[in-house]
């Protein structure tokens, strides 16, 4: 049973399914890479170099190297895995969580002590709440 | 005999851990979160189990994509706290109960849930920043601790309605384990939360505490809530919160039971991305 289209009509939302997680799966392995202190190094040291040496989509390594958190989720990232890249970068989860939303780091952070994003129409795409702008393909 | 005499319930985000561990705890912004484990430190001096069953999730921490256990129980002796990618936390190794474990894995698989069983593991921020919550900085923490690993990464995750079911075989295995142990069963993650895409910073403060009321007065009618209001309705890593019914599950109430006693309940909005939720339930004698 796959499961429910409900799932993919949540707006600013992916869901890591199977399909998901069979479309990154080496691009979630990459990220895992770096929670070894010696791969974090050899990864900054030579992006591109350190990604060739993985099976990732050109699509991917470039979503990486321009740290497009939105772009690898589209690709099939999970954000706890990608959270590896953030952790190298020495970004908190707050940052990386806002660099998705097209706000700025200052105005995340206001809007989370302010009670965070509202529910009221960002439950279905199509309403018309704040996080309904349409995804890149 | 071994009995369950409390539930706790905590939202395990990895920036509170980060406060502790850097005596960030008297900021501003880090007080009223703190505040609201004031209770649990005392009350646990007087209430220290045994043993705590600890419902969790790791997060792409010892679980890659090379295994996804639906539901993992830690039957070794000790476990390390994991480096995350910031250098593993200053916190006391995990001393588990591998005799207790083990006879809890038999039990529930023959009660018909299929369990991984794994014996090497380090245990992320979902386990230990409940622990630094509760017990604060310690040397080591005074009881012992069977992790137990859920997966709310990859979707499916287990419905409400299963774990609710699965909390109940737990009561149930733990109960017919001979030695005369205090355990107490913690169900951790949550509240509403979501760390991607545009709908990032998601909070639904009227539905978590729903949720909570939920929890305390009719769990049954609300581990039939769907997975999908659950990432609808609490956010992507929301979903996190079908854990808390496997502790819920584990009540004295659901089998027929007095009414637990509510000890403490704690809702604040934020922790980072986060809303906190608390709340302990004892089983009353």
């Amino acid at each position: 049973m796959a499961l429910d289209k409900a799932f993919k009509e949540i707006p600013g939302t992916i869901v890591f399914d199977a399909e998901q997680a069979r479309k990154g799966y080496w691009l979630n392995q990459f990220c895992m890479s770096l929670m070894k202190a010696e791969n974090r190094a050899r990864f900054k040291a030579d992006e591109r170099a350190y990604l060739d040496g993985w099976k990732l989509t050109e699509e991917q390594k470039q979503a990486v190297v321009d740290r497009d958190l939105n772009r690898m989720m589209e690709l099939g990232g999970n954000i706890y895995f990608l959270s590896k890249i953030g952790a190298t970068d020495g970004k908190s989860f707050q940052q990386m969580a806002g660099s998705m939303t097209g706000m700025s780091e200052e105005d995340y952070r206001a809007m989370m002590l302010a009670g965070g994003r509202r529910i009221d129409g960002n439950r279905r795409i199509g309403e018309d709440g704040d996080a309904q702008r349409p995804r890149k393909d | 005999m071994a009995r369950i005499t409390a539930s706790l319930y905590t939202s395990h985000i990895p920036a509170i851990g980060a406060a502790f561990d850097l005596g960030k705890t008297h900021e501003d912004y880090w007080k009223p979160v703190f505040a609201g484990y004031d209770f649990a430190k005392a009350w646990v001096k007087t209430h220290t189990p045994d043993v705590i069953f600890l419902v969790y999730n790791d997060h792409a921490t010892a679980f890659s994509l090379q295994m996804i256990p639906t539901f993992a129980i830690m039957t070794g002796p000790e476990f390390d706290p994991a480096d995350e990618g910031y250098g593993a936390r200053p916190v006391p190794k995990v001393i588990g109960h591998p005799e207790l474990a083990s006879h809890i894995a038999s039990e529930v698989i023959q009660q018909d849930f299929d369990l991984t069983m794994v014996n090497e593991i380090d245990v992320d921020h979902g386990l230990t920043v409940p622990l630094s919550c509760v017990f604060g900085k310690v040397e080591a923490w005074p009881c012992k601790i069977i992790p137990f690993a859920v997966n709310v990464v990859q979707h499916p995750v287990p419905s409400g309605a299963r774990c609710f079911a699965l909390g109940q075989a737990i009561r149930k295995a733990i109960e017919s384990y001979p030695e005369d142990l205090n355990v107490q069963i913690w169900g951790t993650g949550g509240m509403s939360h979501q760390l991607q895409g545009p709908r990032a910073g998601l909070i639904n403060r009227e539905w978590d505490n729903r949720f909570l009321d939920a929890l305390i007065d009719d769990p049954k009618a609300l581990a039939k809530t769907p997975n999908i209001d659950y990432v609808r309705e609490a956010g992507s890593e929301g979903i996190e919160l079908v854990m808390w019914l496997i502790a819920r599950g584990a009540m004295a109430d659901v089998a027929g039971g007095g009414r637990p006693k509510v000890a403490h309940r704690f809702y604040h909005v934020p922790a980072s991305n986060t809303a906190v939720g608390h709340l302990i339930l004892e089983n009353v004698a």
